[in-house]
């Protein structure tokens, strides 16, 4: 198999930042031979999880890291800030829940994109890891 | 980078050729809605074949950017939605997308046309002379 690619971090701190994240995911997904609905769905989730890091952080990063072993291709992107946390994690998951006036799909929509989502909100430190996953 | 607005008499097309972030896509949306007023369009058609992600804040800026020149008095339709971005959004959540849309630009301008048509307004059918 072809050596796994070394892990990249992407500090996030304005909406451009957003561009570059979701590019390098869609890029990683493509290079691990992925399909585009695939890729699609990665990018995407990428896009509302660091989008989330500007609004409600100000700033945070995103690594993305390739985990693929003989088996299976893996790619884990780990999406963290260090602002006021989220206060009600389970009605924050909630289709339409916003406290900015937006539509609420960010979170819940970004859960169904992709294979594993685990989040753990605190004061100080925010931390969304996702995962996407197919055999080799 | 500016989105070019070509404009075809009284229908503006716009075609976003590459991934824009939410400062761009602002600013897409104002001069849009300038451009509507400032050439009292009848109809505009916005061509997203090139994008390939359409989050929630796209979406929203996408659904406003529609109610806007609806109010304004034109008729809007996006052309060209990728279907991996179709799936996405359905996945993300139903109704992300309430604005009309269309295969491609050709079928969007010929919706435009029809409704402009059904609205009985005939200086886009050129049924006018002045
Ligand atoms: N990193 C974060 N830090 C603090 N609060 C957050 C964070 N991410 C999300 N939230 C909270 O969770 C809510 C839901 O987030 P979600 O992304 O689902 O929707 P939204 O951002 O409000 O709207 P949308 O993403 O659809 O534009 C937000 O309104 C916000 O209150
Ligand atoms: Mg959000």
């Amino acid at each position: 198999m072809t050596e796994p690619r070394p892990p990249a971090r992407f500090a996030i701190g304005n909406s451009s930042d957003i561009v570059t994240a979701r590019q390098a995911a869609r890029a990683l997904s493509a290079h691990l031979g992925f399909g585009k609905a695939h890729q699609t769905r990665l990018a995407t989730a990428v896009s509302e999880l660091t989008r989330n890091v500007i609004q409600y952080a100000g700033e945070g990063s995103c690594l993305i890291e390739d985990l693929s072993d003989d088996q299976e291709r893996v790619i884990r992107i780990s999406i963290e800030d260090h602002g006021p946390g989220i206060p009600n994690l389970p009605l924050a998951m909630e289709d339409g829940f916003s406290t900015s006036g937006g539509l609420g799909a960010g979170l819940p929509g970004a859960r169904r994109l992709v294979d594993d989502f685990h989040v753990s909100s605190a004061p100080g430190l925010t931390r969304v890891v996702i995962a996407i996953r197919k055999p080799a | 980078m500016r989105i070019p607005i070509l404009r075809l008499d009284r229908i503006l097309l716009v075609s976003i050729q590459e991934d824009l972030t939410d400062d761009e896509a602002m600013q897409f949306q104002s001069d849009l809605v300038n451009r509507v007023a400032e050439v009292e369009a009848l109809g505009v058609a916005v061509d997203i074949t090139a994008l390939d992600v359409v989050d929630s804040y796209m979406a929203r800026v996408i659904n406003d950017t529609a109610s806007m020149v609806r109010l304004l008095g034109a008729e809007v339709v996006i052309c060209g939605i990728q279907p991996f971005v179709a799936m996405t959004l359905i996945e993300m959540g139903r109704d992300l997308i309430g604005a009309d849309c269309a295969f491609n630009l050709e079928q969007g301008l010929e919706m435009l046309r029809a409704r402009i048509v059904h609205r009985g307004d005939t200086r886009f059918t050129g049924d006018e002379d002045d």
